[in-house]
């Protein structure tokens, strides 16, 4: 297709597509109005389900289906980089070597560290009561992790992330969040339907299915941010062979 | 609509305003590494939108995914093709030189 050709599509589609978003929008309620049909019934279903946080209760109890669908993907994402980050016997594989950093910043390592991470715990453990669960402390553990290389270097990290662990954490935790939602096929309802006892509204134990949900979430998306990281670290700081790895290697021959 | 804006609504267009300025300095940023960093800011401008917009579920989502993991991948995989150019074109140097191989770790820069 020539230059002009699609210089010319580009302005038909988009001059179709404001068209019909002016159309929809000028049908929109209008911004910050008290009026929200949804939100009203979802409210009233997280209230009947004694969950405190609307959003987890939309999550991992009323449409919990679409979020096995989102955790899934997360999860292929994560093997996909997996297969294919893995180490080929190309390249090289040296060690790291210890790095010099200032006192201030490692003190301020150890500090936060355990911070961050009772910090992300928090999130994933409260996500039935307020702001976060498991997908916010998920990355928020992961991330925390990460501190250790920031304020130290590559072997602290590596020293507090049991790799092969993680790497079977991801996938149990994937698995069970699927297999949770047999519980309410064995009581004889819906897939993932809400069928655990729902316990008193605003308490860490409320919400029935939705923390044990949530406390899966959290696991799989840590652990799975933390072995991904892991490779792209492992990609950039050492498996760096001579003449530029597997690439070069098949153009040679 | 009343005419008169609440506070809330000038918060909502400000930081409306501050995600649409740094989303086009994103589109106009060339240098995938410096992307990375707009990209980062991005989310925080987003995570303030949705913090504004009363959504602080979605606030801390964009908090961890926009603002720290998605720009790290970034910067971690244009490091790592650039060490590959680098290497290659070193490696092209040593032996007699040519125009083979360096196309196949050129790629992936774009977006």
């Amino acid at each position: 297709m020539s230059r002009t050709a699609r210089i010319r599509l580009f302005w038909g589609a988009a001059a179709v597509i404001a068209a019909l978003y002016t159309m929809a929008c000028l049908r929109l309620p209008h911004f910050g109005t008290a009026v929200h049909p949804y939100g009203d019934r979802a409210v009233a279903a997280t209230l009947r389900q004694r969950t405190a946080n609307t959003i987890s209760s939309i999550n991992f109890d009323q449409r919990a289906f679409d979020t096995l669908g989102e955790e899934s993907i997360l999860f292929g994402a994560v093997l996909g980089a997996t297969a294919l980050l893995r180490r080929t016997s190309h390249d090289h594989n040296t060690r790291p070597r210890p790095v010099r950093v200032l006192p201030s910043t490692r003190l301020f390592g150890a500090l936060l560290l355990p911070v961050a991470l009772l910090t992300g715990i928090y999130i994933v453990a409260h996500g039935q009561l307020s702001p976060g669960g498991g997908f916010q402390g998920g990355v928020v553990l992961a991330t925390a992790l990460h501190l250790a290389y920031v304020a130290a270097d590559y072997r602290a990290l590596q020293r507090i992330r049991p790799r092969e662990l993680l790497d079977q954490a991801d996938a149990v935790a994937a698995g069970a969040f699927t297999v949770l939602g047999l519980a309410g096929l064995v009581a004889g309802v819906a897939y993932l339907q809400n069928v655990l006892p729902l316990g008193t509204f605003n308490t860490l134990s409320s919400g029935g299915l939705v923390p044990v949900i949530n406390a899966a979430v959290g696991i799989e998306v840590a652990s799975g941010v933390i072995v991904v990281l892991a490779y792209f670290l492992d990609q950039t700081l050492f498996a760096t062979g001579p003449a530029g790895g597997a690439f070069r290697k098949k153009a040679e021959r | 609509m009343t005419g008169v804006a609440t506070l809330n609504e000038v918060l909502a267009l400000l930081a409306l305003l501050l995600v649409a300025a740094v989303g086009t300095v994103a589109v106009l940023t060339r240098d995938p590494s410096r992307q990375a960093v707009v990209l980062a800011v991005l989310g925080l401008g987003l995570a303030l939108l949705f913090t504004v917009l009363q959504a602080p579920d979605v606030a801390l989502s964009q908090l961890g995914v926009g603002t720290a993991v998605t720009p790290l991948l970034i910067m971690l995989t244009v490091r790592r093709i650039r060490s590959k150019e680098h290497q290659a074109r070193q490696g092209e140097r040593d032996e007699r030189g040519g125009p083979d191989g360096t196309g196949a770790n050129g790629r992936g820069g774009g977006s």
